[in-house]
């Protein structure tokens, strides 16, 4: 079974990320797809031009913190969305694809813009046999 | 939250004495019905920020307080860094020195009304919004670092903006001590082609009439007559000050962790001020707020543009510009003492009383304007900094309505294009590049700024002016 998934959890003035997978490189690509769908919806972005990219951080929790502030920053300055995620990961060290297109305001309707990721609710952890990685994104 | 955890000292001040760590005790000033309608996280949030070292008197939440990052939104503390106070990433916020300034038109209701969609026009094509938006400016590195050095005074050297706006914005439009060195060059890469654009979310540019006075002397102060039409900015610095925040609260866990500070929650991540990375982020912070009064010049000088193009002889003059998340140094007086201190205002929006020194002449007597952006379906508030305020709570107040509804509920109940059609019926002009947008943003989805306002009133925080309400609403 695959177990790979996402979902949003409530915060008042923002909103949480939460990836599932069997791997912990899967759970980060399902929380990148989360924060997207933060966005606008996953459907409506075609998976063009894949841009790369690499963190490496102490432990899980910041490296998450970095991929998805990586991810935040593609988005901003190459004023792209993504909707394909393929990440791997070893040790510390993350290499991944991010693929999408350049936005398109009537296409995409993006409702916001996202400012960063938090330390807030954020963590990395084994549950039930699966990876979930997570946090609060201010946008 | 529970009020029973509090000690009431009046109907709209509240106090949680010093316990389990605490060094000072916690205050929120707040009318019993907003403090139960607060998330219990703020409880929580304020009573750790009153651990952090070298905070100075008390941890402070305003009438609109809610779940922010480590510092509660709407909450005030400063530090005294003689005393090994610190700063902290998450009690300024992502969004350095997001703020709102309002300005006059000379505009009659009636000429406004006559051409209402056609102003709505000019100005959503006129001033960038949204997602993905960019400006006409486009920063080289020689260019970013005078801008992040000048603040809204640069954009006036550069020809947006009027000379006089500078008396009418905090720190005269220039932040002193910015340092452009310690802003990384992802923040100034996602800042080169931002200038003069709104941003998304709950930014948003508003035409607005005054529909109700309140105190009459200082309304006639500020230039605040009943049936004006005002123009209000609310925005921020950016994508550079996004990075910034990012950057520094990473890099804040360890500093804390290098000086020995026990954080009661990761989130409030701080440096001491005295140290390298809290000199480093002071100096990247002022050089965002800079960032966000340069933003917030051009964008009123792409606003007269627009409003000139339809009306030649509006007067647009600046009545005047808040920022509701920073730190900054200011002198308050401590058991008959004056003293330095660091202020952190999250969420909150500084309020000196009449005779501050910081005041420009003409508004000295009656106290600093404080602006309060409301939803674009609701009212807009202007009050004024007291006296009183200044013992209170460093002279702040708060800052706006705060969500009751996250922005996925809101999707779930209301559709954008409805949104869109209801406020038009009731003569509210919306444009926006994002019908999702509007419905994360539906008025409904916000708490009653009106009872934020009058706790704020009550408690002695600031006064009420006036009253003002949307007639257009361009939001990114």
């Amino acid at each position: 079974m695959n177990a790979a998934r996402w979902e949003h959890f409530e915060h008042k003035a923002d909103i949480g990320i939460r990836g599932y997978g069997n791997t912990l490189a899967e759970a980060f690509e399902q929380a990148a797809i989360a924060m997207t769908t933060v966005v606008t919806d996953l459907s409506l972005i075609h998976a063009v031009t894949p841009i790369h990219i690499r963190c490496a951080d102490r432990d899980h929790d910041t490296l998450f913190y970095d991929w998805i502030n990586a991810l935040i920053y593609e988005m901003a300055t190459r004023k792209m969305l993504f909707s394909q995620f393929n990440v791997e990961i070893d040790q510390e060290r993350l290499s991944a694809t991010a693929t999408g297109e350049a936005i398109d305001i009537e296409q995409h309707q993006p409702s916001v813009e996202i400012k960063g990721a938090t330390f807030t609710e954020l963590g990395v952890y084994q549950e039930d046999g699966l990876w979930v990685a997570q946090c609060v994104i201010d946008v | 939250m529970d009020i029973n955890q509090l000690q009431r000292i009046s109907n709209n001040e509240w106090q949680i004495d010093a316990h389990a760590g605490m060094r000072v005790p916690a205050l929120i000033y707040a009318s019993e019905a907003l403090i139960e309608d607060m998330d219990e996280k703020v409880y929580q949030q304020v009573t750790n920020v009153a651990r952090l070292p070298g905070i100075v008197k008390a941890s402070y939440a305003m009438p609109d307080a809610h779940w922010g990052y480590g510092f509660p939104i709407g909450g005030v503390a400063a530090f005294d860094a003689d005393q090994g106070g610190v700063v902290s990433a998450g009690g300024v916020g992502f969004d350095i020195s997001c703020g709102v300034r309002t300005l006059h038109t000379g505009l009659a209701i009636d000429e406004v009304m006559a051409s209402q969609r056609a102003l709505a026009d000019l100005l959503y094509q006129h001033v960038p919004a949204g997602l993905g938006s960019t400006g006409n400016i486009h920063l080289n590195n020689k260019q970013m670092k005078a801008m992040l050095e000048g603040g809204a005074a640069w954009a006036i050297d550069r020809g947006y903006g009027e000379r006089e706006d500078l008396l009418r914005i905090e720190e005269q439009g220039c932040m002193p001590g910015a340092d452009p060195s310690q802003v990384s060059q992802f923040a100034k890469k996602r800042q080169q082609n931002e200038m003069g654009t709104l941003g998304s979310g709950n930014h948003y540019l508003e035409v607005q009439k005054v529909v109700e006075i309140y105190d009459a002397d200082i309304a006639q102060r500020f230039g605040v007559a009943q049936d004006d039409i005002k123009i209000s900015i609310h925005c921020g610095s950016r994508g550079l000050g996004h990075q910034i925040g990012t950057e520094f609260l990473k890099l804040m866990v360890a500093s804390a962790k290098d000086h020995g500070i026990k954080l009661p929650d990761r989130e409030l991540a701080c440096a001491p001020i005295l140290s390298e990375v809290g000199q480093q982020y002071l100096g990247a912070m002022r050089a965002a707020i800079n960032c966000a009064l340069a933003n917030r010049e051009i964008i009123t000088h792409l606003t007269r543009e627009a409003v000139h193009r339809l009306f030649p002889q509006a007067k647009l003059d600046l009545l005047y510009d808040v920022s509701h998340n920073t730190c900054k140094q200011e002198q308050h007086e401590i058991d008959g003492e004056k003293k330095q201190l660091y202020v952190h205002r999250k969420g909150a929006t500084r309020a000196f009383g009449p005779g501050h020194p910081e005041l420009p002449a003409e508004l000295r007597e009656a106290g600093q304007p404080v602006l309060i952006g409301g939803t674009m379906g609701t009212a807009s508030y202007i009050l004024a900094g007291t006296e009183q305020g200044m013992n209170l709570a460093y002279g702040s107040a708060c800052h706006g309505a705060g969500r009751s509804m996250s922005r996925r509920q809101a999707t779930r109940q209301w559709h954008g294009g409805q949104v869109i059609q209801d406020l038009a019926e009731r003569g509210i002009v919306i444009r926006s590049p994002s019908k999702r947008g509007v419905a994360e943003e539906a008025p409904g989805a916000y708490k009653d700024v009106s009872a934020v306002v009058a706790s704020a009133q009550a408690a002695g925080l600031a006064r009420l002016v006036a009253r003002l309400e949307p007639l257009i609403c361009i939001k990114g």
